[in-house]
Formats: C-alpha cells, structure tokens, sequence
C-alpha cells in the first residue's frame, strides 16, 4: 500500500525546469472536459508522484497551468491529466494532438493521506472536474480492495452529459463493490438516475462516524457544504480531508498568488486536512 | 397489511425516527401501503394535494412542466425522504407533478386526516411540524445550491 501524506517535495532539482513531452493520447470525456495522457519516454530521470499532487502544464507560447494528476500512480508511464477546458491555457492544451509537445514540471504540492484509511471505511464526496484529483485515489484503494472497510463514492456533476469517467464508474461498483452514488444538478428526460446536488446523496448513505475517512473535492461551496453534512453524521474533522484550489502560479510558493491564510495552496495544500483549514473556509476575502 | 406491521413501517421509516409510539398510533389511521409501477405519476401538477408520502423503495423525480421548454425534471426523492408538503398549505394544491423512475413502495398518509390530528393535538402537530421545516430547509438549501450552479467554469481560473 503506498503510504502517502502531506509536504511531499517536488522531485525536480529546480522545481521551475520544465521538461518537454509529447501527448500520447487525447481522451475527449465531456464537451469541454479532456484528459491528456503524456509520454514521459523524454523524461530523464522518470516521474512519480501521489494522489492527489497536480502538475504545471506548459503551452509554449501561451501560458501554464496548475493541473491535478488523474492518472494511477502505480503506474507513472501513463501519466494523465483530466482538464476542464474554462481559460486561455486550457483551451490551448485543447487544441493539442497526438505528438503534439508541451512543457511539464512537477509533481507538486501535498497529497491524499491514504494511509490513515487502513482497515476502515472510506466516503470520497467529488464534484464536478473534482474526481479527477481523487480518481488516484481510487486506483489505490481498489488495489488493496481488502485493505479497507466500505469504499464509497458520492459525485455530482451539472449534467448527465458532464459525468467523468462512466465506464470506470460502473467498473468500480460491480467489480470492486464500490458504493457509488451518482447525481446530476440538471436532469434530463433520458436521465434515470438522481437529480439534486451532491449533499443529497447523503439521505441514502450510513456512515460510520468513528471509522470512516473521508476526501473531499469539488467547488469550495459544495466542499462547504458536504463538510456541514459530515458534522451532522458525526465524522470528527481530522478524519475529513479536502483538496483546495486557487490560482496557482508558480507551484513551489514563491510568488503568493495561491497564498491561503498562512499557508499557500500550491506548497502545504492543494490537501489539506479539515483542521488546518476550516477556519479559513467562511473568510470571504481568501 | 395488518396495523400492527404499518406499525412497524412506520417507525422504521427516517423521517418517523423517534416519534413517540403514542403518535406513531395516531399516524396509523391516516396512512396506507401503496405501490408506484416505473413510469407511472404519483402526483401531478395542479392537482388536489391530499396525500403525504413516505417513501420506502424507488426513485421518484420531481418535474415542473415550462411551456414551451416542456418537462424540467428537478429533484429525485428516495428511500428515507418524504415526499410533499402542499397538503399542509392552503390551496393544497401540488406545485410539481412525480415520476416514479423506479418501481416505488410508500406509505400515503391521507393530507386532510393529517391536518385534523395536528389541530386536535397540538403537541402531535408539532411533532410533525418540527421535522418537516427541517425537510423544507433541506430541501430550500439543495435548491438554492442548484441556483448558484456551483459547477460553472470560474472567471480567472484556468485549470
């Protein structure tokens, strides 16, 4: 089992080196959702990373990114990123192919802390482009399927039409006995499944407060609240953790744009454990 | 069905919780069993309100109809939610029509008979009061969650 926890420190000797790649492939998984697998053959001296860690992708000419990885860490030659197509960079990294060469340096920040779901059940509650970020943590979970208790998985998304990963979604419920639970805020008239925000989800699940972990991603007024949602079923913060998103620049905490209270997004987070950063969350002015 | 099992359905159900068996006992001569094949509308729009539901098994959704868009499908209930609050409002009127998206087992409890036994009893009123504002602030607050539509792309956010 990986163990994985916070503060992990870019592998890079000048975490500002960028290193060129090639796209392997472009998975097209919404309209304005893609996932780009790279080739890291050019990659001197490999690449590994942890759930939950994000890249600075790098469109020559245009501009960078902060991206999470999607991909499983197990396996690092299939490095993948899931982006949502919303901004100048993004939409460059849109139009790229297979071949086609962009910068890339990383991995960064903190990640999930796996370990502590050892031996116990595990509640993963994504929003939107949020599962991408937690997917490796799926990947890690199901591969040590009997190393944990229930693994359950609430994820809303806007519409059926923005569902990430279907296919991965059904593997993970029939093969693994993965919980999961599925929402749209949008329903249409072929939509079977349920309608209504992620928090929803709640009214159908029993958790066990003292021995369920739970991981958290999504837009920070949904993380809000499914944080409030966790308190009422009893979860104690420090087994809650979340993953928090800025506008991150320059990735190793140098330039403040990511600056978060005390600490910045980019450096001690995106991860960060419910503790740390609760009293930040109703600050309107970070 | 026997009352002595509606009994017991009825206080297994979530919203029930931990009635008082006392109540439970005055819940029983309002309710019935009933069954929703797929497909079929339990209530529609515009109609009489009479009925409060407890959902036991299945999936309804809740549908407004928006000429000339058609049908907006808007909330799915299931097991452990309850399902209306209109038979408690004058005009007593549904504001929604439900679609049962999958097979649905409730309990219907009669609107008027509810009403009588709130007004008859007012600590049982209560009761039932007490956990319905905190289904309709529930509710109210997914919907005003849905209204922000927390997934749209942020200005300025490039990832």
């Amino acid at each position: 089992m990986t163990t994985s926890m916070y503060a992990v420190e870019p592998r890079v000797s000048d975490p500002m080196t960028v290193h060129p790649v090639s796209i392997r492939r472009v998975i097209w998984e919404t309209d304005d959702t893609f996932t780009l697998q790279l080739d890291l053959d050019q990659m001197k001296h490999g690449f590994s990373f942890k759930p939950g860690q994000f890249n600075m992708l790098y469109v020559f000419g245009v501009g960078e990114a902060a991206i999470s990885i999607s991909s499983d860490a197990a396996k690092p030659q299939l490095l993948s990123h899931t982006i949502h197509r919303v901004g100048t960079v993004t939409s460059a990294l849109a139009q790229k192919k297979r071949g086609d060469s962009i910068g890339l340096r990383g991995p960064y920040g903190s990640s999930w802390p796996i370990d502590v779901s050892y031996k116990k059940d595990v509640c993963i509650v994504a929003g939107g482009i949020g599962l991408a970020p937690l997917r490796p943590v799926m990947y890690e979970l199901l591969r040590n399927r009997n190393a944990f208790g229930r693994i359950i998985l609430l994820y809303g998304a806007r519409s059926p039409l923005d569902l990430l990963y279907r296919v991965e979604l059904e593997e993970w419920s029939k093969v693994y006995h993965v919980e999961v639970l599925i929402t749209v805020d949008r329903g249409d008239s072929s939509w079977k499944g349920h309608i209504g925000v992620v928090t929803t989800l709640f009214s159908y699940i029993k958790l066990d407060a003292r021995a369920t972990i739970a991981y958290v991603c999504g837009p920070e007024t949904m993380m809000k609240y499914t944080l409030d949602e966790l308190e009422r079923r009893g979860l104690p913060e420090h087994q809650v953790y979340l993953s928090m998103e800025r506008n991150m620049k320059c990735a190793v905490g140098f330039c403040g744009h990511c600056q978060y209270g005390p600490d910045f997004i980019c450096k001690d987070g995106p991860v960060f454990s419910l503790p740390k950063v609760h009293h930040l969350l109703e600050k309107k002015e970070l | 069905m026997k009352t002595e099992d509606l009994s017991e359905i009825l206080h297994q159900h979530p919203f029930l919780g931990d009635l008082a068996d006392n109540y439970i006992q005055t819940l029983l001569g309002c309710a019935t069993n009933i069954h929703v094949p797929e497909g079929a509308y339990l209530i529609r729009e515009g109609q009489v309100a009479n009925k409060f539901y407890l959902i036991r098994t299945g999936r309804l959704t809740l549908e407004m109809d928006v000429p000339p868009r058609g049908t907006a499908r808007i909330q799915t209930v299931g097991p452990g939610e309850v399902l209306g609050w209109s038979w408690l409002i004058y005009p007593y009127r549904w504001h929604f029509s439900a679609c049962a998206v999958a097979e649905v087992r409730a309990l219907a409890l009669d609107g008027e008979c509810l009403r009588n036994k709130c007004a008859n009893d007012h600590d049982f009123g209560y009761a039932m009061l007490n956990r319905l504002t905190q289904v309709m602030e529930r509710r109210l607050e997914a919907t005003r969650l849905q209204l922000v539509d927390l997934f749209a792309a942020t200005p300025g956010v490039d990832r």
